[in-house]
């Protein structure tokens, strides 16, 4: 006789809790074969601006930790996900409908996204700051800092790797992020959620709405709060006008990138950082 | 008058041979704008300086149309050494019409000689000569390999520092290998123009550098010009989310140094007399006409009688006057528009209880005038203490602990600048760690460096201008643009075969 399986129920992930959408909505997410997998919660502006709250208090805590701390965390998520390989690849398979093959490779190179990304912690405020010599008695040193409250739309094509490559180097400089996962493929990011809430990423670090981009992003693009826009899987949203309100308060955009994910760089994680110059003077000697 | 009289000192004009009119300066040539004319005058006297030319599109068209020419068979062909050259030449010849160009922009835009004959040209020669360094040193920029110029940069810049405003966008630009136009402000063109003629005395090839003059609209045009590549301005935060709207969803680069509301904190164990001057020299010069200008001074609550005090009879002793004569401490407001929003926020800064002090001082009957004033009961809602005044009007708020003038300097949706005043090393470094601002002065106070990276957080703006940084938004890099051919060519293969697998990883991208 076999055994009657327990599905799981999909929620959001907001200031560390899963809660479902305030609005009581949910939709239907199809397997790639078109039977039921799950109905995953649909939020709605309430609900993103709750996240914008959520990312907003917990920034001053991940941005104030120490790189080396950061780098440890977001290794620590590589960790947890290696333990649960196996329920990760069934979800792709089941929602993506490629072979178990595929669907390990792209939880293997998730895995080592982490990895990579959690080793440039401590390393790229080298790697972009410095020393300037001035021309006087000063002391004059430019460091980049997180941006801050990062909202993404992240790869719409990709269950898990996708997602990964846009959020991992938001997280890095120490930015929180409200991320809206794949519409179509929400499962694996929503499974994610329970990698982080696990992996000693403070709640609300990571914020994620599933539901619809063309409903969500807007209000995202547009909210005071939120200092950066990444549109990296809203190439298919009308993403020139996002980026047109996203200039209402001047928020660092990033534009949709063509492939299922974005590929691994330095530049992902500048791109979220503000130059700041301190200059000490020098006393006379 | 002061307990301080002196004697006129006025530096001679005699070394400024100004024309009646002036053209626009389109592929190495002095050519006639079809859009008209208009004065531009010295905002000391009202006096009349010279006519220039308005372009029209059609004149910004052709002057991005000579700079393309100029990038591709010119500019962007030269090897960076001899780009490198061409930049000393033009930094040289910068210091040997030192005094000419300083006059030029003390009567063109209000500003005491002293600042611009000191600060301003100084500055301009420092910025040529630090960037004609880069121009064949770019591949040590650490940007990734082969770095690339970006083709025309469209750059509009503001009239408080005209010249220093060009330094910053021209230098970086050329050396990093494009070629530009440049939107001189509609108040101040003078200077730009005095460039154009040295651009020719260093025998820059014709098309890389062109200087368009006008108003908004010809700033409009240019920055929506299709040919235009990278789009650098400095101004207003209004007129930048503007430009930022524009600029959506085409494949031009921006960056953008706009407003800012800076907070100089003066902690109570602060060098009081080091910092009263830096308070003064934060909030007045250049008038106050300046972006990031300390016009919110957070002082601790028991020394700001003693603060105020110091700085209402430091204030008495500057002389507010010609801007030619070498005495004088505060010139001319730049225009009669500018003076109008400094008096009405002024006095919006009374009706809404500030207490106003300024000064006895006599202000010159012509031209445009504002006496220095210090607004003291200033509360965080006052429109004195949120909106950017942009003149020499300085608002006074207190604080008793460092988190609260941390909390009080963040609130604001500027951030382009702070300072801080303590003699506690430590402090410096945990307050500074705090400050939302990208620039701090720690003890001093409106230092600028072309090594040094100067921009905003927040709204206002985003991009860097000096340093390596600076250069770098002059730039793409094959990284970009490798990983945008990589994901091109991906997306390529992908489309037909229409499946949702992940593609490998290239780390290899992101040296």
């Amino acid at each position: 006789m076999s055994r009657l399986a327990v599905p799981k129920t999909y929620k959001l992930y907001i200031g560390g809790k899963f809660p479902r959408s305030e609005s009581g909505r949910s939709y239907e997410v199809l397997s790639a074969t078109g039977g039921f997998l799950a109905n995953a919660a649909k939020a709605s502006r309430k609900d993103a601006r709750d996240a914008v709250v959520a990312a907003r208090a917990a920034l001053s805590g991940w941005a104030g930790a120490t790189a080396y701390n950061r780098g440890q965390v977001l290794y620590r998520i590589a960790e947890l996900l290696e333990g649960r390989r196996a329920q990760f690849v069934d979800e792709i398979m089941s929602a993506e409908g490629v072979s178990q093959a595929a669907a390990s490779r792209q939880v293997d190179e998730a895995i080592d996204l982490w990895v990579w990304y959690a080793g440039w912690a401590d390393k790229y405020v080298q790697v972009t700051g410095g020393a300037n010599p001035a021309a006087g008695p000063y002391f004059n040193l430019s460091v980049p800092e997180p941006t801050g409250v990062v909202a993404i739309v992240a790869p719409q094509g990709s269950s898990l790797l996708g997602f990964v490559s846009a959020v991992a180097p938001a997280l890095v400089a120490g930015n929180t992020v409200v991320v809206v996962a794949s519409e179509r493929l929400p499962l694996s990011a929503i499974s994610l959620s329970e990698v982080l809430a696990t992996s000693d990423v403070p709640g609300g670090v990571v914020n994620i709405l599933t539901g619809s981009p063309a409903e969500i992003a807007p209000w995202l693009a547009s909210h005071s709060d939120v200092n950066a826009l990444d549109l990296a899987g809203a190439g298919d949203l009308d993403w020139v006008d996002l980026e047109i309100t996203a200039a209402d308060t001047l928020k660092r955009v990033l534009r949709p990138e063509p492939g299922e994910l974005v590929p691994p760089s330095v530049h992902r994680i500048t791109a979220f950082t503000e130059t700041k110059t301190v200059w000490h003077t020098k006393s006379l000697i | 008058m002061s307990f301080l009289e002196y004697a006129p000192a006025p530096e001679s004009r005699a070394i400024l041979t100004l024309r009646d009119e002036y053209g626009l300066f389109i592929d190495g040539e002095f050519v006639e704008g079809t859009g008209g004319s208009f004065q531009t005058i010295s905002p000391a006297t009202e006096e009349r300086l010279a006519t220039i030319s308005v372009a029209s599109d059609a004149d910004v068209h052709r002057a991005v149309a000579a700079a393309r020419r100029a990038y591709e068979r010119v500019w962007s062909r030269m090897s960076g050494t001899d780009r490198g050259k061409y930049l000393f030449r033009i930094a040289r010849i910068i210091q040997e019409r030192a005094r000419e160009l300083a006059v030029a922009e003390s009567l063109d835009n209000g500003k005491p000689i002293k600042e611009s004959r000191d600060v301003d040209v100084p500055l301009v020669a420092a910025w040529f000569f630090y960037y004609a360094g880069w121009a064949d040193k770019l591949d040590h920029a650490g940007l990734g390999p082969n770095p690339r110029a970006l083709g025309v940069a469209g750059q509009v810049i503001p009239w408080n520092f005209p010249l220093m405003m060009l330094a910053w966008k021209i230098a970086p630009a050329l050396a990093a290998g494009n070629t530009v136009v440049l939107k001189p402000a509609e108040t101040t063109p003078l200077t730009a123009l005095l460039f154009a003629e040295i651009v020719q005395q260093a025998d820059l090839p014709a098309g890389v550098v062109n200087i368009v003059t006008g108003a908004g609209a010809t700033g409009q045009a240019l920055v929506a010009h299709p040919d235009v590549d990278k789009v650098a301005f400095t101004g207003s935060t209004a007129v930048g989310r503007e430009i930022a709207k524009k600029v959506a969803g085409t494949d031009k680069r921006l960056t953008l140094e706009l407003g800012g509301k800076a907070a100089n904190i003066v902690f109570d164990d602060a060098p009081i007399d080091q910092a009263i001057e830096g308070i003064v020299n934060g909030i007045f010069f250049n008038q106050g006409h300046v972006c990031c200008a300390g016009s919110r001074l957070l002082v601790q609550e028991n020394i700001h009688d003693e603060v105020v005090d110091r700085l209402k009879r430091r204030l008495q002793t500057l002389r507010v006057g010609d801007p030619l004569d070498k005495n004088t401490d505060i010139g001319a407001i730049n225009s009669a528009e500018q003076l109008e929003r400094i008096r009405t926020l002024s006095d919006i800064g009374e009706a809404e209880g500030a207490e106003r002090w300024s000064p006895d001082c006599v202000l010159p009957e012509n031209g445009f005038w504002f006496a220095p004033t210090i607004f003291t009961g200033v509360s965080t809602s006052n429109r004195i203490a949120r909106e950017e005044i942009f003149g020499p009007v300085l608002s006074v708020l207190t604080f008793r602990t460092p988190a609260e003038a941390i909390a009080k300097a963040n609130n604001t949706p500027y951030g382009l600048s702070a300072g801080i005043w303590t003699d506690k090393g430590s402090r410096i470094l945990a307050v500074a760690d705090k400050l939302r601002a990208g620039v701090v002065w720690a003890n001093t106070f409106n230092r600028f460096d072309p090594s040094s990276p100067f921009g905003g957080y927040k709204e206002s703006g985003y991009g860097r201008e000096g340093g390596r940084h600076g250069l770098a938004a002059y730039l793409t890099t094959s990284q970009r643009a490798g990983a945008r051919a990589a994901i091109e060519a991906r997306a390529e293969r992908a489309a037909p075969a229409k499946t949702v697998k992940a593609k490998s990883v290239k780390k290899g991208a992101a040296k």
